[in-house]
């Protein structure tokens, strides 16, 4: 087996000082190259909290975390991100948010100017990808919520970057609007196998998507369960109602409610 | 009423209010008998500016002036002071409460200060309108950068972003509308800076004109003095207003979208 391309060992992270919330206790995981992992557990467990832990955004307060066979010791530069709100600029348009990484991110920062045409032109396609055709000009707020979402989605991709963090991304969005992004964006993925962790409230969504889910417990955060998903892909989503899609989410909604009984058992005390 | 009916009714309404009020105003004081002395009409109020028309307007030229100096170094300072304690948390620990402080003094004692030191006339009117309004172009500046949501951030920072593109891509555009909704408030101060100062200490300018005619009980160039910054007053917040939309275009159209974030 190659060498893992995330590897977090005993790692905790408290926010604050010494004494201060304890978001992650003893988290140990690794991520093959290419894997697509969801992140499932209850509000306000430590989800983004990994994300931030993975991308280096926070430093662990004990442990360690590598990615790509070095030590994380300050923010990535190969990650893309997209969150629950689009977090889209409003002054510029669809195609100059998308564009907006390739102005920061080197190599890309010191061609922009001279290559601008042929970063729009890949900017262009990939918007077409998930369909916002004809909406390059637009301003967000003459997007719908899915519209802008997408785009937010081409923002997090169009560096090429070898990791994709999505915390909770399709999170407010209307149930088919969320269906149509679960296929774009499993199509971006057959493409370019970018390494994902996908955060998400809707075991639906992980199940669908990841290769592997880990269910996250109540605070402190740990990693109470995990599950390999091996649906053949590309997968459709007729698969959702399939019999042994079904038994997938049944056993991790058990795996579920075990790793809350603890904390709530304590609760009702 | 149709559409374009509507529309010019809704053009008019400023000017209808304000006919409104000199009339009423016209009519209080007929009615009343209040002597011209204490509160003059409309009609004389009129009657004072053509009259006077000349010292008005040269005294006006002066005002505007102090008052477009004054502004203009308060844009240029309060701009580089919010960029500043927008983008360093520690300077703006360092210096919010001292700002706070010198803000809540009122600037009118500190024209006696700008007279020992520049003597009277036009310096210490532009440094009075100086003073007063740099300080909510300052605060609304960094409260645009400093605002910037955090998912943004972080979006940026995993690009490999540095503090210096981040202000430049996100926190100075976002800080735009800010801006311009700062320089509303801060132009119609400065010109309370300058007329104070010229109440005080100057040998021209609106302020001193009305002082002038005070002393003298001249009552309808008193108010046709008042009317005269009033309109200077409504004409640069149009100025500002007419940059606004051209150049924030972005935040004053479309309430919804992209500029709710940060939840
Ligand atoms: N910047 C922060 N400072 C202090 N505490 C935080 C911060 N961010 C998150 N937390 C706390 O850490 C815990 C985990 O948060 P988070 O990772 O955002 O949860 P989730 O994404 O699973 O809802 C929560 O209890 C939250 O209150
Ligand atoms: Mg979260």
């Amino acid at each position: 087996m190659s060498e893992p391309f995330i590897r977090i060992e005993g790692a905790d992270l408290t926010y604050g000082e010494e004494g201060g919330v304890l978001a992650l206790q003893g988290i140990d995981l690794t991520m093959q190259e290419g894997e697509f992992l969801a992140v499932v557990g209850p509000s306000g467990c430590g989800k983004s909290t990994l994300l931030k832990l993975i991308s280096g955004l926070r430093p662990p307060s004990a442990g360690s975390v590598t990615v790509a066979g070095q030590k994380v010791t300050g923010p990535l530069k190969i990650v893309g991100m997209a969150f629950q709100n689009p977090t889209l600029l409003p002054w510029r348009t669809a195609l100059e948010n998308v564009l907006l990484p390739l102005e920061v991110v080197e190599p890309h920062r010191r061609n922009f100017r001279a290559d601008r045409r042929s970063y729009e032109n890949k900017a262009r396609q990939l918007l077409a990808k998930v369909g916002l055709t004809g909406f390059e000009d637009h301003y967000p707020w003459q997007l719908s919520g899915g519209m802008q979402q997408r785009v937010s989605l081409c923002r997090a991709l169009i560096h090429e970057p070898a990791l994709l963090m999505l915390d909770e991304p399709f999170g407010a969005l209307d149930t088919f609007t969320r269906e149509e992004l679960w296929d774009a964006l499993q199509a971006l993925w057959l493409e370019r196998r970018f390494t994902t962790l996908l955060v998400t409230h809707d075991l639906q969504e992980a199940a669908m998507l990841a290769d592997r889910i880990i269910v996250i417990s109540q605070r402190p955060g740990k990693i109470a369960a995990a599950c390999e998903v091996n649906f053949p892909r590309p997968r459709s989503l007729d698969l959702r109602f399939s019999p042994d899609f079904n038994a997938l989410l049944h056993e991790i909604r058990a795996k579920i409610d075990v790793a809350r009984q603890v904390p709530l058992s304590l609760g009702a005390a | 009423m149709t559409a374009r009916q509507r529309k010019a009714f809704r053009m008019a309404l400023p000017w209808l209010s304000a006919l409104g009020l000199f009339v009423l105003w016209e009519f209080v004081c007929v009615v009343f008998q209040v002597p011209e002395s204490i509160l003059a009409t409309p009609t004389a109020t009129l009657k004072a500016l053509v009259q006077y028309r000349e010292a008005i307007w040269l005294n006006a030229g002066q005002t505007l002036f102090t008052t477009l100096v004054g502004f203009g170094l308060a844009v240029l300072f309060g701009l580089a002071l919010g960029v500043a304690i927008g983008a360093a948390p520690l300077l703006y620990r360092a210096l919010g409460p001292l700002l706070i402080g010198f803000n809540a003094i009122p600037k009118v004692a500190l024209v006696p200060i700008l007279v020992m030191w520049f003597g009277i006339g036009t310096v210490p009117a532009i440094i009075t309108a100086f003073l007063i309004s740099f300080f909510p172009i300052a605060v609304n500046v960094a409260a645009g950068i400093a605002t910037l949501e955090p998912e943004l951030q972080d979006v940026l920072r995993s690009l490999g972003a540095r503090k210096r593109d981040i202000l430049w891509k996100v926190g100075l555009p976002r800080a735009l509308p800010y801006f311009f909704a700062s320089l509303k408030v801060a132009i119609s101060l400065a010109f309370v800076g300058s007329v104070i100062a010229e109440t005080v200490a100057a040998n021209n300018g609106i302020g001193h004109l009305m002082l002038v005619a005070s002393s003298s009980f001249r009552t309808p160039l008193l108010f046709a003095g008042l009317v005269v910054i009033a309109v200077l007053g409504i004409i640069m917040y149009a100025a500002a207003v007419v940059m606004e939309r051209r150049l924030a275009h972005w935040a004053t159209r479309g309430t919804d979208g992209g500029l709710h974030g940060g939840g």
